[in-house]
């Protein structure tokens, strides 16, 4: 009976497990979180959360000027980021595309960054960007050039850890490029040498072309994480100094765990949620664009 | 090359069959492999438990069951030198009674972050746990976390009188105890001291600061950045100072909340603000706004400042000579007094709880009843964790981990200071930060008497929101 049973839903059986999976660990949060935020609750085992409509939503996008500049901080960060590493992650795929004597040690130095813990790598930044007994100062202390404040200054803690992100993660737009570098074909290379392109002509007529759909998914993969960066901000800075490095994320964070206003920090998550569905569809049709 | 491709072509599909079934072969071998191992291991475990009733025969002293034989209680602690004195002694403890104790400890952020989430669900997964009474006593208290010791301390027969619970100091304990609710047992204290640096302060014939005004003027004649040397380090960001600035606040006449209300833009209060701002942006060193306790004991350690104010708990970050590189120059001396005298925080870090969800809470008592001891104190507070209980204070077991001149400064603080180091509400971090805001704008040298009256509205707006 039961065998007779599932040969006959044997397309249902086996995607079974997948789809509780994805019910349980994520439709199921996702309803949640909805639910959380519209109500008022710390958390409390005694007093249940209270239900209070889209007061949280209300609030935080009209009285809360908190969210408005962690919005900002979020784009400002990302879009930095990206933009640095995107040229500098082009520039470094298109060299280590090249040949020469020891490409491939320099390759696995390249991508060191990469595998390394972001926290473990917040840790050693924090104690190089440190003012006074930092490495960063002393380097530039060798150029005469005078101590920067780093993470302590308000106007620069935001620009260094876009330092940090673009050292760690620019290895990952290269690694995506420099595949897409070797997967083009060989003709038109061979035609522009034919009619005697040069080689400028050739990387920006050529090359950088053929590669955007590349670069494309490269820019979208990274823009999704650096939008979600967490673990060198908390890492580094916890959000200060004065909440300058106060991120969507970490503002978030504060609310659930520190202040313990889960409908806020709820609320805050469902827009977030929103912010990076719009930025991906964004980004795509665009790369469609591109393509098209 | 040219081989492999033709190998695909014609032989290929055989080839990848019989990949597949010795994949799948290997695969069964290795899943009946870990099955075998893992019963291994179980018999192994076993071994000792079944030999065990054969040598307490053998042994007539200890024929009675031990009275938690079997229990096992889940013990969520802090990452802190206590937790690291307290886990060498849980084995005898549980040869003592049986009980089996899971101890993890926990950096104090995540723990609270860890705890809130265990709690929150109400499994019972927690029995006992570290807690930091000033900052979630009464947000845990309202959420209804916490299980009532009075229970416990008040009968006769689950704590025999030589447990001493008046031996604790007082402040301690009306800071564990929240709507008559004995919430916690206190575990360590903290002041608020001056650590300076004897040689620097020799060399200049500079006087160890006793008032404020001495303070700023000893900063300012050992400040030479030029030489690498700064006058003072302190907490400059925003959230974590507050408790080093409630000592100013304190000594200055100022009060985080009085009657009911905020206060932080009171004159005195200003006045405190204005100060540390000062004192901290003129003769502290570059970056201070993002300088916890870490950082500060770093650049004091390191020998690039002539004084340090924070926890004397701490003092091991800057006398270490592992840690330190000015290990053996450090002084000790009271806070220094202001308008109202000398008014440091003396406060409890950490009290040990019981969770309400707890499903083994008698075998939980048992554990915080020891390790809470007048015998556990003594031991635990040689290894340098300062306690409330006054009877270790008193032997001299208890105090030989220190200095001389830290025990005397530690007990003078102790007699003179206030008993919370922040503004006692349910949003401790909340209300932190909004204080921090002010501190950050003074140590800019900002005028604060604007940002104070705005961030004292704000707070007052939150405590009327908490009181609702």
């Amino acid at each position: 009976m039961i065998t007779r049973w599932i040969d006959r839903h044997i397309k249902w059986v086996f995607p079974l497990p997948a789809v509780i999976f994805i019910l349980l660990m994520m439709a199921f949060p996702i309803a949640y979180t909805l639910y959380v935020s519209l109500t008022e609750w710390s958390m409390s085992a005694v007093t249940p959360p209270k239900f209070v409509g889209l007061d949280n939503y209300v609030e935080m996008l009209t009285a809360d000027t908190r969210f408005w500049k962690s919005v900002w901080r979020t784009f400002y960060f990302t879009g930095l980021a990206m933009l640095l590493e995107t040229f500098l992650g082009v520039g470094l795929a298109l060299l280590l595309n090249r040949d020469f004597p020891g490409k491939n040690l320099l390759k696995t130095l390249f991508l060191l960054p990469m595998v390394a813990t972001p926290v473990a790598i917040g840790m050693v930044w924090l104690l190089m960007f440190e003012p006074t007994i930092g490495f960063m100062n002393y380097f530039l202390g060798i150029f005469g050039i005078p101590p920067q404040p780093w993470l302590a200054s308000e106007a620069a803690a935001l620009p260094s850890l876009v330092l940090v992100d673009v050292w760690q993660w620019t290895p990952m737009i290269a690694l995506i490029v420099l595949a897409g570098l070797v997967s083009l074909p060989t003709d038109p290379f061979e035609a522009a040498e034919v009619d005697g392109a040069s080689p400028v002509q050739v990387l920006w007529h050529i090359t950088l072309p053929m590669l955007r759909p590349t670069i494309g998914v490269a820019v979208i993969l990274r823009a999704i994480d650096a939008l979600k960066t967490f673990d060198i901000i908390y890492a580094m800075t916890q959000g200060g100094p004065n909440y300058a490095t106060e991120t969507l994320n970490l503002y978030g964070y504060t609310l659930g765990f520190s202040y313990f206003q889960l409908g806020s920090a709820s609320s805050l998550l469902v827009i977030f949620f929103a912010v990076v569905m719009g930025v991906v569809i964004f980004l795509n049709r665009a790369r469609k664009g591109v393509t098209a | 090359m040219a081989g492999e491709g033709t190998d695909i072509h014609h032989g290929g599909f055989q080839k990848m069959k019989r990949f597949q079934r010795t994949l799948a072969l290997g695969l069964a071998v290795l899943t009946i492999a870990a099955v075998a191992l893992t019963g291994c291991g179980g018999t192994k475990t076993e071994e000792p438990k079944t030999e065990a009733p054969k040598t307490d025969a053998a042994q007539p002293a200890a024929p009675e069951k031990k009275p938690f034989e079997g229990v096992t209680i889940r013990f969520l602690a802090s990452q802190h030198p206590w937790t690291d004195t307290i886990k060498k002694e849980i084995p005898k403890f549980e040869a003592m009674t049986g009980m089996k104790v899971n101890m993890e400890a926990i950096a104090e952020n995540q723990l609270t972050q860890k705890l809130t989430v265990e709690l929150t669900s109400g499994a019972g997964t927690v029995d006992v746990f570290a807690q930091r009474p000033l900052q979630e006593a009464k947000l845990f208290e309202k959420n209804g976390w916490y299980a009532d010791l009075n229970t416990f301390v008040k009968d006769a027969k689950k704590t025999p009188a030589d447990y001493d619970i008046n031996d604790f100091f007082k402040g301690p304990m009306e800071v564990e105890t929240v709507n008559g609710k004995l919430v916690g047992i206190p575990l360590v204290t903290e002041q608020q001291i001056i650590y300076y640096r004897k040689d620097l302060f020799e060399q200049k014939s500079v006087k160890v600061p006793t008032n404020m005004a001495e303070l700023e003027e000893a900063a300012k004649k050992l400040h030479d950045p030029d030489n690498g040397m700064v006058g003072i380090v302190m907490r400059g960001q925003g959230n974590p100072a507050v408790t080093q600035f409630s000592s100013f606040l304190y000594s200055f006449g100022g009060e985080f909340i009085k009657d009911g209300k905020f206060v932080i833009d009171s004159p005195e209060a200003i006045k405190a603000f204005t100060f540390y701002g000062n004192l901290l942006g003129k003769y502290g060193p570059q970056g201070v706004l993002n300088m916890s306790w870490p950082q500060a004991a770093g650049i004091f350690a390191q020998g690039k400042a002539a004084m340090w104010l924070d926890a004397n708990s701490l003092y091991l970050n800057v006398t270490d000579p592992s840690k330190s590189q000015v290990g053996d120059k450090v002084g000790f001396a009271l806070f220094p007094a202001g308008d109202k005298g000398s008014l440091p925080y003396s406060v409890t870090s950490w009290g040990l709880s019981i969770a309400a969800s707890s499903k083994n809470q008698e075998a939980a008592w048992e554990f915080v009843k020891w390790a809470t001891s007048k015998e556990m104190t003594i031991l635990t507070q040689s290894a340098g964790n300062p306690s409330a209980r006054a009877s270790a204070w008193n032997s001299a077991d208890g105090t030989k981990a220190w200095p001389k001149e830290w025990v005397d400064v530690a007990k003078k603080s102790g007699e003179i200071g206030k008993p919370a180091d922040r503004p006692l509400v349910i949003n401790v971090g909340k209300a932190r930060d909004l204080v921090g805001e002010v501190l950050t704008a003074a140590i800019n040298g900002q005028d604060v008497t604007g940002i104070a009256k705005e961030k004292n509205q704000a707070l007052n707006e939150m405590l009327a929101e908490e009181n609702k």
